[in-house]
């Protein structure tokens, strides 16, 4: 292929890293936003997505797309309400203390990975897309005849990537609406932004903080459940996503949304076209590098108002 | 008894007991020994940091490294013999503190921990990368011959226990000096409230710069020694999981006590020992132990027993 049509893929393929990176930060960036509490385990709740959707599918059987659709509705359920009970079980006990809670989702982190390593075991197990037609793409030159059309070999995407995109479109459309339209959503920005006041006002911050722990956890549930169809599922998959999307975070501001967004989609693809041009090992030193220097010299992130 | 001796006490009593345990504990228990006092040593380095200054890092793992690939490195590359390696350990491990340290300190709080983090994740990724020279996860052994420091040789279990001993008895007897002196003291005042020591005229930035640099030379000499003692430097030791377990020793045993870090790495090597006889699963119970440690004794063994029973432990 020529370098145009191999970016083109890089660029798709970069579009999909973004989505699913997109989903996985914003569960982070939500849950510190609200809660001022970085939660480490993030990443396991990602993987114990993906790994819920593989039991899920594995158990309906029949045509893919009925168990992958369960798996899209259970999966995000089960760890949200799983990570709402350990907020209420831990983290609301130890007054969520920055420190303390850091060292009890390392805790968490241990818990959730070592027991799905017992029960689900250390293989990687596929889950079948629900439908995954391949779809060539065209390319466009300027050629000696004018602009000439043609089908460059190996530039395709299947309709899966295609809906993964657009699937994390809706669903972060969704969530943006739930929190700057509805009631929820205002609750959630008034214990955001002074949460004694808003307990004043008859706010119940615990349940508050608890739901949307469970909410963050959900989220990267939904980004695994998406993911598992291309990658295979893994105890050990969280760890990728969880620096991944603090990087994101952090890029886009500790707590800013839509700096998130925007870092998720400018690390998403950089990360799909570097990791298609260099090596991948140099890849994330620089990149990571890069973050820790963001951190150093613009604490407050690209988008992020000084705290 | 005043204060001071009676922490002496603790202190030379603590060595004198894990000197005579060579003499009456079994051979696999005496191994098992020289392996926590060097990791001790690591956990003690982590101490200084957390523990007195009041800052949680999530990249020692890098400074552990440092010594551990410092020493091996310029014994397979360089053909040094150990003492000029050790130094050079010791050396990288301060030298990596430093840069570290000044970058990482402009940051506070939360951003502290992640940005150590980073850089500690960089620094495993670049083992991996240069994986012609440091061979990667597989690591590389250290040489029967390069382990011999003033003619003990360190590969034997006598000169490994001894050398162990000598090595945390300096460690354990130097913080426990330093943190009672007047720049111990600082850090634990910055520890308590940052802004009124600076108030009160101190420059807490060098103070803490200073603290970073000697807790990584500390940890990079806990690196350099576990290779030289038990001869193998390999990319494991700069993974996360080697930044997490010196926090779980101290929170265990006891953050900002002399006698906390051994007591931490005593008990979390005796209980990963016997759970892995069980399952291979041996970290979810490290995963617990941190989850119970936060919600029930904040201030671990050490501490608890300091707050309830012995007033004046260090």
């Amino acid at each position: 292929m020529d370098f145009g049509p191999h970016l083109l893929l890089a660029s798709l393929e970069g579009a999909v890293t973004a989505a699913i990176l997109a989903l996985t930060a914003m569960g982070l960036s939500i849950v510190f936003g609200v809660m001022r509490v970085v939660n480490v385990a993030h990443g396991e709740f990602y993987m114990l997505g993906a790994v819920i959707a593989w039991w899920v599918t594995s158990l309906i059987g029949g045509h893919p797309a009925i168990g992958f659709v369960m798996a899209l509705g259970i999966a995000p359920l089960v760890v949200g309400l799983l990570a709402a009970a350990a907020d209420k079980l831990i983290l609301q006990k130890i007054n969520y203390d920055p420190d303390r809670t850091i060292v009890a989702t390392i805790g968490l982190l241990y818990i959730i990975q070592q027991t799905t390593l017992m029960t689900f075991g250390p293989d990687a197990r596929p889950v079948q897309p629900p439908f995954n037609t391949r779809l060539a793409l065209p390319w466009f030159e300027y050629g000696e005849g004018g602009f000439a059309m043609f089908w460059p070999w190996g530039l395709s995407i299947t309709s899966y990537k295609l809906f993964v995109i657009v699937a994390a479109v809706a669903i972060l459309t969704t969530l943006w609406l739930l929190i700057t339209r509805s009631k929820i959503g205002l609750i959630m920005r008034a214990t955001q932004l002074d949460s004694e006041t808003a307990l004043a006002f008859g706010v119940p911050v615990d349940r508050v903080y608890m739901w949307v722990f469970g909410l963050g956890a959900g989220l990267a549930a939904v980004g695994a459940v998406l993911v598992v169809p291309i990658q295979q599922a893994h105890y050990l998959m969280g760890h990728d996503p969880l620096l991944l999307a603090f990087i994101t975070v952090i890029i886009g501001g500790l707590g800013s949304l839509p700096g998130t967004i925007i870092a998720a989609i400018l690390i998403g693809m950089s990360d799909g076209i570097i990791s298609v041009f260099f090596s991948p090992t140099l890849a994330k030193i620089i990149a990571t590098l890069l973050v820790a220097m963001v951190l150093v010299f613009r604490p407050q992130g690209l988008l992020g108002r000084s705290a | 008894m005043s204060n001071t001796q009676r922490s002496n006490l603790l202190h030379l009593g603590t060595i004198t007991l894990l000197a005579v345990a060579f003499f009456i504990l079994p051979t696999y228990h005496v191994g098992n020994l020289s392996r926590i006092m060097v990791l001790a040593v690591y956990a003690i380095g982590y101490n200084f940091l957390f523990g007195y200054t009041g800052l949680l890092s999530l990249g020692h793992a890098l400074f552990f490294a440092a010594g551990m690939y410092g020493l091996g490195l310029s014994m397979e590359l360089f053909d040094l013999t150990t003492a000029p390696a050790l130094v050079v350990g010791l050396a990288s491990a301060l030298v990596i503190s430093a840069v570290i340290g000044f970058l990482a300190l402009r940051t506070s709080g939360v951003s502290f921990m992640i940005v150590t983090l980073m850089f500690a994740q960089a620094g495993y990724l670049t083992i991996l990368y240069f994986g012609t020279y440091t061979r990667g996860d597989e690591g590389f052994v250290i040489q029967q011959a390069d382990r011999v420091l003033f003619g003990v040789d360190l590969s034997s279990d006598t000169g490994r226990y001894f050398a162990a001993l000598a090595l945390f008895s300096v460690c354990f007897l130097a913080v426990a000096h330093l943190v009672q002196s007047p720049f111990g003291r600082t850090l634990v005042a910055i520890r308590e409230n940052e802004e009124r020591a600076r108030m009160l005229g101190y420059d807490t930035v060098t103070h803490k710069l200073k603290a970073v640099i000697i807790s990584g030379t500390i940890s990079g000499l806990a690196g350099a020694a576990y290779a030289l003692l038990f001869g193998y430097a390999g990319a494991t030791f700069a993974t996360v999981q080697y930044s997490i377990f010196p926090l779980l020793w101290v929170l265990l045993g006891g953050a900002g006590t002399t006698i906390g870090p051994l007591i931490g790495v005593i008990f979390m090597f005796y209980l990963i020992d016997l759970s892995s006889s069980i399952t291979s699963a041996y970290m979810l119970i490290a995963g617990v132990v941190l989850v119970l440690l936060t919600l029930f004794a904040p201030q671990g063994l050490a501490g608890e027993l300091r707050k309830r029973v012995f007033k004046w432990m260090p």
